[in-house]
């Protein structure tokens, strides 16, 4: 413990030297990776998701992808750094960074796919009939309706997808990428233990970071009406607004850091006379 | 290329027959290390998932500490445990009581769900019959609950088989061990037999798992197959 503070504390080890880099140059490459990997993964799955989710095709898709959670971590990680690394010519972090990113980018892909999917499938049948009824095109009815009543889950879907793919980006270090898993296993190897657990303090630290940073986004971007968030003084009038159901999720988590199985907040929890739903 | 055996992925069959005793010992390792936090981590977290549904106040507090460790990467909880419990960095209880944090995490809010689930009308009758709390908790409540336990359950297993493998990278053996094996034998070209036959294995046994407890589940709840056959 006392190894792990007097680590933390040394103004070197956050600046860096000449050799080594520091603690908030790991950070920012930490969190370049996990970005890279969540977009990539972003803009594959999420419109999939919103297309089948939509039509109620291809639902066989969602279960592949759920089927890949099943998979180690670890074990697709090591499998795809040995298939592609020999493949990479040049130099620099290109022959870790490109086949890590890979296994990051199929890793974060299920939960965004699959929450997108069970977001806009699970929009009140009759919500959707109403907008139909009232004359949206097909698109309309996807945009404005299914995608704002999806958003809580697509929301939980992008941040356990975050986590994962930080805990694994951490893991990618045991391969040779940068990021602040390199304190974990230099330190391990050094038999510095102060780093090593420092090293993982930190990890958790960023984790807690983004995640706490996704959830402010989400509660700026879904609906009040969806997310059952109302000001205590028009509580007792728009609650009678909120007629859409989110229902809840069956818990279904990934290998890693999958906490899917938070559901979202329900206006239905909202309407309840005590109200004491967990704010989220 | 290794000189004396193939370096393809399917020669997974001919690096276990060749490694056999070693590599059932590491599933063994990875069985135990597997389930033994669920185990342990159902039996911690059903008093506590229990108390959230007994007073309401205890819910959201309970609900966002577990989201709160879960959002703790595995490696990093592992590496921590050692300081926290006064252990040696490889001993594989470090592994137990990290995916035990976690298990608990995750039960925790699917025993109080599971609970909550539980039709008001039948434990209103149960109490009307006379049954003490304790009574009512053991026949009526935790049988009917057990769908939604037994979800929560599956979910924490097959998410424990491929957590157990990140320990590997910090030396502690179980089937991850054959990845680095395979990552170690990689320096000249890919060798991957070890890491095909570790993703394989780590699969095979998780789907394992998952079966027993839905068997399990099943055979406890014989009402739901009775009202499934109607």
């Amino acid at each position: 413990m006392n190894d792990m503070l007097l680590w933390l504390n040394d103004p070197q080890n956050w600046t860096g030297t000449r050799v080594t880099p520091g603690i908030v140059e790991q950070a920012s490459a930490h969190l370049a990776y996990t970005a890279i990997a969540l977009s990539i993964a972003a803009v594959i799955a999420f419109p999939l998701g919103l297309v089948l989710g939509h039509t109620g095709r291809a639902s066989w898709l969602v279960s592949v992808a759920n089927g890949l959670r099943a998979l180690p971590t670890v074990g697709l990680l090591i499998l795809l750094y040995v298939m592609v690394s020999p493949l990479i010519s040049g130099r620099g972090n290109a022959v870790y960074l490109v086949p890590t990113e890979i296994a990051l980018v199929l890793l974060a892909l299920p939960a965004i796919l699959a929450n997108t999917y069970a977001g806009v499938r699970n929009v009140s049948p009759a919500v959707r009939d109403a907008a139909r009824g009232m004359g949206m095109t097909g698109p309309q009815v996807l945009f404005r309706v299914e995608l704002p009543n999806a958003l809580p889950l697509v929301f939980s879907g992008l941040r356990s997808a975050a986590l994962q793919v930080i805990a694994t980006a951490t893991i990618a270090a045991y391969v040779g990428l940068g990021g602040l898993g390199r304190y974990v296993y230099d330190g391990l190897a050094s038999r510095d233990f102060g780093q090593m657990a420092g090293g993982a303090v930190l990890v958790a630290a960023l984790a807690l970071l983004v995640d706490l940073a996704l959830s402010l986004l989400q509660r700026a971007t879904v609906s009040r009406g969806v997310s059952g968030r109302f000001s205590r003084r028009s509580t007792r009038d728009s609650r009678s607004a909120a007629v859409t159901v989110v229902r809840p999720q069956p818990p279904r988590g990934g290998p890693d850091g999958g906490r899917s199985t938070r559901q979202a907040t329900t206006p239905a929890a909202a309407l309840t006379p005590s109200g004491d739903h967990p704010s989220g | 290329m290794s000189p004396d055996n193939g370096s393809a992925p399917w020669d997974l069959f001919g690096y276990f027959a060749d490694h056999r005793a070693d590599v059932l010992d590491l599933l063994w390792a990875h069985t135990w290390l597997s389930v033994l936090p669920v185990v342990i981590g159902l039996l911690v977290a059903f008093p506590i998932g229990w108390l959230a549904r007994r007073y309401r106040w205890a819910y959201p507090p309970v609900v966002s500490v577990s989201g709160l460790l879960y959002t703790i990467p595995s490696l990093a909880l592992f590496v921590v445990m050692p300081t926290l419990l006064g252990t040696q960095i490889l001993d594989p209880v470090n592994v137990v009581v990290a995916l035990t944090i976690y298990t608990v995490a995750l039960l925790v809010r699917v025993v109080a769900d599971g609970l909550a689930a539980v039709p008001e009308d039948a434990v209103q009758a149960a109490t009307a019959m006379g049954f003490t709390r304790l009574q009512r908790l053991r026949t009526v409540e935790l049988p009917l609950a057990i769908p939604v336990i037994a979800a929560g359950l599956r979910v924490a297993m097959v998410a424990n088989v491929s957590l157990v493998a990140i320990a590997a990278t910090i030396g502690i053996p179980q089937l991850g061990q054959l990845f680095i094996t395979g990552f170690q034998l990689s320096v000249t070209g890919p060798y991957y037999p070890p890491i095909v036959l570790g993703i394989a294995l780590s699969v095979a046994l998780a789907l394992l798992l998952d079966r027993l407890i839905v068997l399990g589940a099943r055979l406890l709840t014989p009402w739901q197959r009775v009202s499934a056959a109607r």
